[in-house]
């Protein structure tokens, strides 16, 4: 997330200085949504509904921005025909 | 499971207005050409929980935004997990000040754009002033202000996202939680069983201030929503929403039901969805209006609580009569708009 | 003031005579300042300069926006957000009102908002007292605000005006309070030479102009301001990795301010033929000064008479009065106590368990120079109770004494002048 600035780097007063886009919240995520591009109707409400813009329209398919997803599942529980299913984002062993 | 797929690139962009330009943009109710025509004000990459409906809430009012604009933000959930420096989510000009200002702020903000367009210094036609805040910065803390505001008049836009408690400072009861929730600050003892005060009408008392524009929304009725928001811009003078905002944190439920237990909030009529305006008096709106004309389709209140864990008490046979007052305390609550609601079937 | 040496651009009488009481000077001042937003609530004894400056508004006499807001925390508020805007604003207030808009006054600062203040300096509650004395301006001595304390009427005239210039300089960009006497200047008329309108207008540089800065996510620098077309998040949180290197700048400009407010004096002086010492102290006989009373406010001006009457008595006194409090002119008041060999400092005001504010000023700064000289502190005026010149003697009187005895015993460090104690 780069280096930290000293007090001379400092834009004036206190405003944000970057874009929370370089942080990924995607490594949040304990679970993550698949979309079966088969069922998917394109109705966008998915799109519509989730919270880290994280899902994408570029005009043909709905897809999920990895980088930001957390993983909460509104997507698929909204999702009118289910396309979206929750899958575990990590396989193991617990300790 | 393989390693995720490489995110797509997308420009996920900053919202600017040239000056000089004059901007009115219309208002989109179409998914397709909301997703094609409308960036959100927020930006991935803030810190909000997993599920939160907090940044729906300001995604889908900055859908309805129809030009230049800026956001006053009361401290909160929303206001310090957006901008933890040196990052920012806000793609528009935004303000923080303190927890109990954010609608004084807004009136400052107000006043000095018509002084600066007064004096011909004001690079756009106009600029929409929209304040944020958690039912901590408004029923309690910020009432004041907002009260002042109102009484001015200013011309702002004040979006209540209400999560019925102090959230950010882990979950504490405000005015706005609603009675026999569990908070930390009202818990569910063996004296007590949860918050023994009703939730302040907010909303009703904004509407007692005779601004032009007052409605109840949520995010899961996002038409609705959108076109409320569109309205509280739109109309000349201060405008109240007051927007349901579910916290699965706080209500203890699970993440993925962020829209749904929203929904069911409508559903039940514990959250009834109406507008009011002083020519037209109390409206109901969407899902609400559908109830009142189809009584059959009200859901007893079990539908919104027994998915919440700060309500789960309440489903214990020993609170058997907790649970007949709150749901009575509903019908009632119900049965009086539907008395004052101008298109509700008599 | 000082004896004019140049001839000024605004000689007398070019300047038009107004008798005014310090809240409508202050009201007079705003009206030619070009303030875009006004938002106050009323205080005695503040309540003249926000029902004056309505008038104007009322008559439209000034483009300014007044929002009658329903608290001081809402009025400093107000003005965040109007200066964030990118507006001239200002607001006046007093103890209590001060006392609730502190919050805010810190956020001010830290935000780098140039916003100006007036504040009619009266006594902090309990119990509830309307008149004067500084425990109000004491209460946000450490909140990053430029503080500056006049002496008469004229002078408040004076840096009403220049507090705009100061807070607006592009080194400086942090807020500026003006700090006048309640009741003694407030509600005392005086005769005070004002400047025709387009003078003050052409002083400013007319509408308050925006600095820029810069980020990461715009190539070239943008206006410090909430502005549509380049927009910034104003007021973020700060963990413990950023706040403390977001504070330094804010430090360094009130260090800065010192070079300002001496520049903006300087300007005045050519402009009007006023000037206020070196805009931060205004010494009066300091040269050969053995005793020397360190004083703010109104109260310097009787301070000034008694001393003078000593003067003739063949008693080399002298009085330094401290015109900026913040920042806190520590050079300037280590050179000229140089030659003291006894100081009282007075202040009318006290943290109880401590010594008065500007007590704790001078002594801190005079620890460090070659011949320290002995010094007590005076607390006096507390809820407007007038300094006599009577009071004054007495203190240069004990002061003599004081000088005899060669030292200053602990328990008599901290005095308290014209309370009845028996």
């Amino acid at each position: 997330m780069g280096e930290l600035k000293s007090w001379k780097e400092l834009p004036l007063g206190a405003i944000t200085f970057r874009l929370s886009t370089d942080v990924k919240t995607g490594d949040w995520r304990a679970l993550r949504p698949v979309i079966d591009q088969n069922k998917c109707t394109k109705c966008l409400l998915c799109w519509l509904f989730c919270p880290e813009m994280a899902i994408l329209w570029g005009g043909s398919k709905v897809q999920v921005n990895y980088d930001y997803c957390k993983g909460c599942g509104i997507c698929a529980h909204e999702c009118p025909v289910k396309a979206i299913s929750m899958v575990p984002e990590y396989e193991g062993e617990a300790l | 499971m393989s390693s995720p797929p490489a995110a797509p690139k997308v420009p996920h962009e900053i919202i600017i207005f040239e000056p000089g330009k004059k901007y009115e943009l219309p208002l989109i109710l179409n998914l397709r050409q909301l997703a094609e025509q409308r960036k959100p004000a927020l930006l991935p990459g803030h810190r909000m929980c997993a599920g939160c409906a907090a940044p729906i809430i300001v995604k889908l009012a900055s859908f309805a935004f129809r030009g230049p604009t800026v956001v006053v933000n009361a401290t909160g959930c929303l206001e310090v997990a957006t901008t933890i420096y040196p990052y920012t989510s806000w793609a528009i000009p935004w303000i923080h000040n303190a927890f109990e200002n954010a609608a004084a702020t807004a009136s400052g903000i107000e006043a000095a754009v018509k002084a600066l367009k007064r004096t011909g210094r004001l690079k756009y036609d106009y600029i929409d002033v929209v304040v944020l805040a958690g039912d901590g910065g408004t029923y309690d803390i910020g009432f004041q202000a907002l009260s002042g505001m109102a009484e001015r008049g200013h011309d702002v836009l004040y979006i209540l996202y209400d999560n019925e408690a102090y959230m950010n400072t882990g979950i504490q009861r405000s005015g706005g939680t609603p009675k026999f929730a569990w908070t930390t600050t009202s818990p569910v003892g063996s004296a007590i069983p949860g918050k023994p005060e009703h939730k302040k009408p907010i909303a009703e008392i904004m509407v007692a201030h005779r601004i032009p524009y007052v409605a109840t929304a949520t995010p899961a009725h996002w038409v609705d929503f959108i076109k409320k928001v569109r309205k509280g811009i739109e109309v000349n003078g201060p405008a109240f929403i007051h927007a349901l905002s579910s916290c699965n944190r706080g209500w203890r439920h699970a993440e993925e039901l962020g829209i749904e237990v929203l929904r069911r909030a409508v559903d039940t009529c514990y959250f009834p969805l109406w507008e009011w305006t002083p020519e037209t008096g109390y409206l109901l709106t969407d899902r609400s209006l559908i109830i009142a004309r189809n009584p059959s389709l009200k859901q007893p209140i079990e539908k919104f609580i027994e998915v919440q864990g700060r309500f789960r008490h309440l489903l214990r046979p020993e609170n058997r009569e907790l649970l007949k007052a709150l749901q009575e305390y509903v019908d009632a609550t119900w049965e009086d708009l539907l008395k004052r609601a101008v298109n509700a079937p008599k | 003031m000082s004896v004019l040496e140049v001839v000024p651009k605004y000689p007398r009488e070019k300047q038009v005579m107004i008798n005014v009481n310090g809240d409508e000077a202050v009201a007079y001042a705003l009206k030619q300042s070009y303030v875009d937003v006004v938002a106050a609530y009323p205080i005695t004894p503040q309540t003249i300069i926000v029902e004056k400056f309505s008038e104007y508004v009322a008559n439209g006499e000034v483009h300014t926006e007044f929002v009658a807001v329903e608290s001081e925390h809402s009025a400093m508020s107000a003005c965040v957000g109007a200066a964030a805007a990118g507006a001239r604003a200002f607001t006046a207030t007093s103890s209590q009102g001060l006392a609730l808009m502190v919050e805010i006054l810190y956020i001010a600062s830290g935000m780098r908002l140039p916003i100006v203040m007036a504040v009619v300096n009266r006594a902090l509650s309990a119990p509830i007292n309307i008149h004067n004395d500084h425990s109000d301006a004491y209460l946000m001595r450490d909140s990053g605000w430029v503080m500056l304390f006049t002496e008469n009427v004229q002078e408040t005239y004076d840096t009403t005006i220049q507090a705009f210039k100061i807070a607006e300089h592009p080194e400086v960009q942090l807020p500026v309070s003006v700090h006048l006497d309640g009741f003694f200047l407030s509600h005392t008329l005086e005769n005070i030479y004002a400047l025709p309108d387009e003078a003050v207008y052409e002083f400013l540089g007319g509408a308050r102009k925006l600095v820029k800065t810069k980020v990461d996510y715009f190539a070239e620098e943008v206006d410090y301001a909430l502005d549509p077309g380049r927009p910034l998040s104003l007021g973020p949180l700060a963990l413990y990795d950023y706040y403390f290197e977001m504070k330094i700048p804010q430090i360094k400009a009130m260090e800065y301010s010192e070079k300002v407010i001496k520049e903006v004096n300087e300007e005045w002086y050519k402009l009007t033929g006023r000037k206020y010492g070196n805009g931060l102290v205004d010494p009066y006989k300091l040269e050969d000064a053995e005793i020397v009373i360190v004083a703010m406010g109104s109260s310097a001006g009787t301070i000034r008479s008694v001393v003078k009457k000593y003067r003739e008595k063949g008693v080399r006194a002298g009085l330094l009065r401290i015109r900026s409090f913040r920042p806190f002119p520590r050079k300037d008041v280590k050179e000229l106590l140089e030659n003291a060999n006894v100081v009282a400092v007075l202040d009318k005001g006290i943290g109880p368990g401590s010594f008065g504010a500007l007590y704790l000023d001078v002594v801190s700064t005079l620890y460090t120079s070659k011949s320290r000289p002995l010094i007590v502190n005076y607390i006096y005026g507390l809820g407007g109770r007038d300094l006599q010149p009577v009071h004054v003697a007495q203190i240069i009187d004990k002061l003599l004494e004081d000088l005899k005895r060669g030292y200053i015993p602990e328990e008599e460090r901290l005095r308290f002048i014209g309370v009845r104690s028996s």
